[in-house]
């Protein structure tokens, strides 16, 4: 398991990195972690001639939380996400859902970036955005653009982000509410059979606003507006989650896998959605 | 010298059996200083690697070196067509049959060596690999055993249907052989005069050893000297040499094959796999070292799989339950070369053992070994030969008459255990159980559990969950097995025509301290540790000062290596003989400082002392001492001694098992809240090593029965081709094990030690499998299948209609 | 082939230099060209952990990163956690409480575990656990690792605590 040869490069700020993929076109990637990326180059199905590894570019960590708003740097890792008191404070849901990612050293290296820039459907991290309804910012040649989580993914690896842009941030507003991301996989180290990611917001005991994405059950992370829609204005009632199952189940096309099959991946997606549910709403 | 020493300080002070002493291997495993293959650099050294075949079966149209050779740092490109003029494109297997070193015209499963690759480092290597141009023509795809026995397409076209395989004649083209054991037409007349008759038909998936570290070689051809040293990852490392000379013609005394550090087994190390021949080939040809290690997923695709058994048994009993007659058949997927690990005579191995540990006055084995288009092997992964498979079939064939009879299992497996005084018991498959006491491990396992208890929970649990108040089950599992290890003897057992005996040589050095080599090979098991517990009870010289030495050809007396169980009933036994004829020696020594005649000393613990007088001794320190600084009269000097051992009969542990799992019948998830294994060994060696080796042998077992396999598509494609897919558990998954243990020592082995390492694996399938099948049990289920993944749980559950 | 880059590394306190390939992954240049053969390979794949290193404080697997990355990092390995006259605590206690066997995943657990113990000194069973699941080990079926980690944690703090 052994990449073919290419060229690195480490550049130490953003023009640099765009000027190597002005000039490199898609012959050329940027590397964040590396642990999504370097695994599929060492199976040589991912071919990359020209590799920038963005370590050294200024300004792509760091979390913030002001006015209501976070925002994390694209390189960001998903260690730093769960040491990070003040997110934690602030959305606790991104803690919740990178302890499940893969395994400690993985999280050392892998990125928030290059979780949602990837465009693997059993990437946690874009559902979890799409519930967030994140904001990627994108730079490229003409400056930066604003893409919303839920309108980025476009098929399996295939993304809104064109290949001369690079992610520098996630943002979205600080979530209020309950909260949970709920995951079943076969053990450690395993992508989702079924992931959940909800918010629910809760007024005089009564639903106002309800957030539902679900990953590794289509080509893309699936927001489900109508799976939230169903919630909202109910008490979360057996009767309300049943209309946000059904909702969801609607929106997913999941794949045979070594997973299980279609029909499991559904039961398992509305058991998953109905835990996940339940829990956020105990916590709203 | 002073009385204050205790007779008992003098037994701790040499850290014999039944000592938990530290292992002295640790010191370098811990501080990153093991020498496994990978680890050994030669000068000049090249590396060798596979270019493997994407079909499962496919026509070679041609192969062109061009583009592959032309790129800087490749120094040759090997096909069957360099290895023909040698004869060595093809090579014997272990089971009689003969297998493609390099494809020879055609492939046969996904992940065949097709081409090898010799480059001056591995990144070239796999740079050149993607540069070989090799044309195919697909062939049909056979990967299932039942449709090879009806189809036209003949997958060994090198073999002649009306030539007798290895095992007898063969019944079609994809056949390979028929054993048969036992009285067919008594045991069919027993099932048709049977009060009750239950039967099941179960699949064994196919799985794989998969240890941590994955197999590889460096040959390195010394052509001044005419030599060939070759370390690699051998579990049985004098069986290759001597194959290696057959093979290759060069004189088995110009041959070297080391074992070094090896990264766990569990019957993986034990076949002679194509990298091997091709590293030693390219040695040669080149005249560099040539080191050849196969990636994690060559490893899954092409080494060595276990397993792939489809099981239809039937066992009647009377309406009591005491069991009449048992009959099995098996349909043997055994892959592309029939290349199983067992001795000769055995083509199922051990799979006769499957009467278990029950007294069945009639039973009959019959097993159909079949070509597929799937990788070779059928080794014995953590367990003797197919000794897994045996007891997984009679333990759910328990269960399945225990459902039949509306009786509990606990209670069906009391009844028919094989009772203390019939041993030693001559079973209806042909093996004499050397010993064993069922009933007083079965009583001791469940009271520890409480089984009536569980049992009591688990009917709340059931009506709690008809009641909505719970989507979990509860399961309980139970097994009880019967292993069978330490093959030889020679009389029956052979591998390739070696006598399974085993070997000890042992020199003590004059100033009391002593090296010790054996032909067996640890993998982990701690032999340099335990086989110094065993001399040092022997021999009276402290564990401390006894090297342990195995692996190296050259300095090793012949055996045929660590698999099956073997070291400690066979190896440990030679040991042990070796031990008392330097103590023999040392007698006479003794006597003769002593002053007295031989007879009138006796040896106690650490010295031989004049009966009657213990304050006249002499130290076994003090006998090597003399065995080398002075004449003594019609003695040779020196103290030196060889054994080899050929077992009178196998060894047969046993154990009872209990597992408590939850089920949740929607997620199909399962959580093992408790798991109880009893162990009966014979005597304890070591009993901090054999609890490792428990722990070890029943996460293994956790990981078959509930999720790891190998699985092919309809292509022949492999599904499960990397740890993402391939389940090994991690800290996370598995559970605390509560150890116990009964001592029923062998009464044909000098030391009565029966063998371990693999006992927990053998009993623990059956015991996770059943406590899933039990959840269900009160919703009708007979049997499911493993592996009890996530979603086939489901899927029985969603049979059952728990889903509605 | 690409261009060989320039590259400085500290392994175990000592600087390196040489010229790699890019593509090289640190495993290799561990194992291949510094002669450090503590760190293995088990998979490849970035599941097993026995190539397990400490990089810049963070524990890595070494198999899944390019050693161009890792130009100017601070490494350690098994190597570097202890030696003969100076044992690290954990090295005591897996042997102590049988913590390996084949010995082929023990270093990448040592020393991931030498790391966990730094970032949680007070860990439950659970949390030793869920902070040792990226690394794989065939032989021991974990529980005595396990063991042997919670010892060292109560050994380390024993020792901290008399110190102040
Ligand atoms: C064993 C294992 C298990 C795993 N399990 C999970 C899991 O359960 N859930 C999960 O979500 N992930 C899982 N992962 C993936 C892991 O979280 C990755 O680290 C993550 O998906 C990618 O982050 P990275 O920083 O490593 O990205 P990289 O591998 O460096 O990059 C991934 C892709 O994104 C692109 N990219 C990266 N950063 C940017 C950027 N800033 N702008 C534009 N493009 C960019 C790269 O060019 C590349 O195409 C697992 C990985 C492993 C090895
Ligand atoms: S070899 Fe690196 S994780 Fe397995
Ligand atoms: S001790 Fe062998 S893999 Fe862990």
């Amino acid at each position: 398991m052994i990449p073919a040869a290419f060229e690195y490069y480490r550049p130490t700020d953003m023009d640099g990195v765009l000027a190597i993929l002005a000039e490199h076109g898609d012959d050329a990637r940027v590397l964040a972690g590396g642990h999504s990326l370097i695994p599929m180059m060492k199976l040589r199905m991912a071919e990359v001639p020209h590799l920038i590894d963005l370590q050294d570019v200024g300004g792509l960590k760091g979390i913030t939380v002001e006015g209501g708003t976070i925002r994390l740097g694209a390189m960001t890792t998903q260690t730093e996400i769960i040491g990070s008191d003040t997110l934690t404070a602030a959305a606790p849901i991104l803690r919740e859902a990178s302890l499940q990612i893969a395994d400690p050293q993985v999280r050392y290296m892998g990125t928030i970036g290059g979780n949602v820039a990837n465009g693997d459907p059993g990437n946690d991290m874009p559902g979890l955005m799409q519930c967030l309804d994140a904001t990627f910012h994108l730079i490229g040649p003409d400056g930066t653009r604003y893409v919303a989580a839920r309108d980025f993914y476009e098929a399996a690896y295939m993304t809104d982000r064109e290949d001369d842009e690079v992610l520098t941030a996630v943002s979205f507003d600080q979530p209020v509410g309950g909260y949970a991301y709920e995951k079943q996989k076969r053990k450690i180290g395993d992508y989702a059979t079924a992931a959940a990611a909800v918010q629910i917001v809760k007024e005089g005991g009564k639903c106002t606003s309800a957030s539902i994405a679900m990953t590794n059950l289509s080509d893309t992370p699936i927001y489900s507006q109508e799976a939230g829609a169903a919630l909202v204005g109910t008490v979360v009632d057996d009767a309300a989650m049943d209309a946000a199952v059904a909702a969801m189940l609607g929106d997913i096309d999941p794949t045979e896998d070594n997973r299980g099959p279609i029909e499991f991946k559904r039961h398992v997606a509305s058991l998953i959605l109905r835990r996940a549910i339940a829990r956020a709403w105990s916590r709203a | 010298m002073k009385d204050d020493i205790t007779r008992e300080d003098r037994v701790d002070a040499l850290g014999g059996m039944g000592c938990k002493r530290k292992r002295v291997e640790d010191a370098r495993f811990t501080q990153g200083k093991g020498n496994y293959v990978d680890d050994i650099k030669l000068p000049g050294m090249l590396f060798g690697d596979f270019v493997r075949s994407p079909y499962a079966h496919a026509r070679i149209t041609s192969i062109n070196k061009e583009a592959a050779l032309a790129i800087d740092g490749v120094v040759a490109v090997l096909t069957a067509e360099d290895l023909a003029p040698l004869g060595l494109h093809w090579m014997p297997t272990l089971a009689g049959d003969k297998q493609m070193v390099l494809a020879d015209g055609k492939v046969l499963f996904q992940g065949q060596e097709v081409a090898f690759i010799v480059a001056k480092d591995r990144y070239v290597a796999a740079d050149a690999v993607e540069m070989l141009d090799v044309q195919y023509e697909e062939l049909p795809v056979i990967t299932d055993p039942y449709e090879a026995l009806q189809s036209d397409v003949v997958l060994r076209e090198d073999l002649d249907t009306n030539v007798p395989g290895a095992h007898g004649p063969r019944k079609h083209h994809n056949h390979i052989f028929t054993w048969e054991v036992g009285d067919e037409p008594a045991t069919n007349q027993v099932m048709d005069d049977a009060e009750v008759v239950a039967e099941e038909s179960m699949y064994y998936h196919r799985t794989h050893p998969c240890p941590l570290e994955t197999c590889g070689s460096v040959a390195s051809m010394d052509k001044i000297n005419g030599k060939l040293t070759l370390w690699g990852t051998f579990q049985a490392p004098h069986v290759v040499r001597t194959v290696a000379s057959m093979l290759s013609g060069i004189e088995e005394h110009n041959i070297r094959v080391v074992s070094p550090d090896i990264g766990g087994g569990f019957g993986n190390k034990v076949g002679v796999y194509p990298g091997y021949i091709c590293s030693i080939v390219a040695s040669i040809v080149t005249g560099k070292p040539v080191k050849w290690v196969e990636d994690r997923m060559e490893n899954l695709m092409s080494t060595a799989f276990a397993r792939d058994y489809w099981m239809k048994g039937k066992i009647s009993a009377t309406k009591d339950g005491k069991i009449t007659g048992l009959h099995c058949h098996v349909t043997a997927d055994h892959g592309a070369f029939d290349a199983c690990a067992d001795p000769t005579k055995f083509p199922a191995g051990f799979m006769n053992i499957c009467t278990g540990s029950y007294d069945i006055p009639v039973a009959y084995l019959g097993v159909d070994g079949v070509y597929t288009n799937k990788a070779p092997g059928g080794v014995s992964y953590r367990c003797s030969f197919r000794v897994t498979e045996a007891v997984y079939f009679i333990e759910r064939m328990i269960e399945v008459l225990a459902i039949k009879l509306n009786m509990d299992s606990a209670e069906l497996r009391r009844i028919n255990f094989i009772r203390k005084d019939q041993f030693p018991y001559k079973a209806a498959l042909g093996w004499e159980y050397d010993s064993g006491d069922y009933h007083t491990a079965w009583d001791k396992a469940l009271k520890a559990v409480d089984y009536d208890g569980l049992r009591a929970e688990q009917a709340q649990r059931v009506e709690d969950f008809k009641a909505g108040k719970t989507r979990k089950l509860m399961g309980v599992g139970l097994s009880f097995f019967t292993e069978i290890v330490g093959a030889g003897p020679v009389k029956n057992c052979d591998i390739l025509g070696m006598g399974m005996f085993d070997s000890c040589e042992i020199r003590i050095h004059p100033t009391g301290s002593a090296i010790a080599r054996l032909g067996t090979i640890s993998q982990g098991q701690g032999h340099a540790t335990t086989f110094a517990q065993i001399l040092a009870t022997e021999i009276g010289l402290p564990a401390d000062s006894i090297t342990i030495e195995e692996g190296d050809t050259d300095t090793a007396p012949y055996g045929l290596g660590t698999y099956g169980s073997r070291s400690t009933p066979v190896a440990g036994a030679a040991t042990a003989l070796a031990g008392r004829k330097i103590r023999a020696k040392a007698q006479m020594i003794a006597a003769y400082l002593l002053e007295v005649h031989d007879s009138d000393v006796e040896f106690d613990v650490d010295r031989f002392t004049v009966k009657g007088a213990p304050e006249k001794f002499k130290t076994m320190k003090e006998i090597a001492y003399a065995a080398y600084n002075q004449a003594i009269p019609g003695l040779e000097p020196g103290l030196e001694a060889v054994s080899y051992y050929d077992p009178p009969n196998m060894t047969y542990p046993f154990g009872a098992y209990v597992c408590v799992m939850d089920v949740d019948v929607d997620t199909g998830v399962t959580d093992i809240r408790r798991f109880y294994a009893l162990d009966d060994c014979g005597t304890r060696i070591n009993p901090m090593i054999i609890d490792g080796q428990i722990h070890g042998g029943l996460t293994e077992a956790l990981a078959v029965a509930l999720g790891q396999e190998i699985a092919y598509d309809k292509q022949g494609n492999v599904k499960t081709g990397t740890l993402m897919d391939f389940f090994l558990p991690t800290a996370w998954e598995v559970p605390n094990y509560e150890t116990d243990f009964t001592v029923t020592p062998s009464p044909h082995h000098p030391i009565g030690a029966k063998g371990v390492g693999e006992s927990p694996h053998v009993g623990g399938v059956p015991c996770f499998s059943n406590a899933v099948n039990d959840a269900f049990r009160a919703f009708g289920l007979t049997h499911t299948n493993m592996p009890h993944d996530h979603w086939r749980i489901w899927k029985t559950a969603n049979a059952l209609g728990l889903h509605d | 082939m690409s261009n060989k880059m320039h590259i400085k590394l500290t392994v175990n306190g000592e600087a390196h230099e040489f010229l790699a390939e890019p593509r090289e992954l640190l495993i290799h240049t561990l194992r291949e060209r510094l002669d450090i053969t503590g760190p293995h390979i088990g998979c490849e794949t970035t599941h097993c952990g026995a190539c397990t290193v400490t990089m810049n404080g963070k524990s890595v697997k070494s198999c899944t990163v390019f050693v161009a990355q890792a130009n100017g990092a601070d490494l350690t390995t098994i190597e570097g956690i202890g030696d003969p006259d100076n044992l690290h605590a954990l090295q005591t206690s897996f042997k102590e409480h049988h913590g390996l066997q084949c010995g082929f995943c023990t270093p990448g657990m040592i020393t991931r575990a030498a790391k966990f113990l730094e970032e949680n000194p007070n860990p439950t069973e659970e949390d030793v656990r869920f902070g040792m699941a990226g690394n794989l080990c065939r032989c021991t079926g974990y529980q005595n690792i396990v063991k042997a980690i919670l010892a060292t944690a109560d050994e380390l703090n024993a020792a901290k605590e008399a110190a102040e």
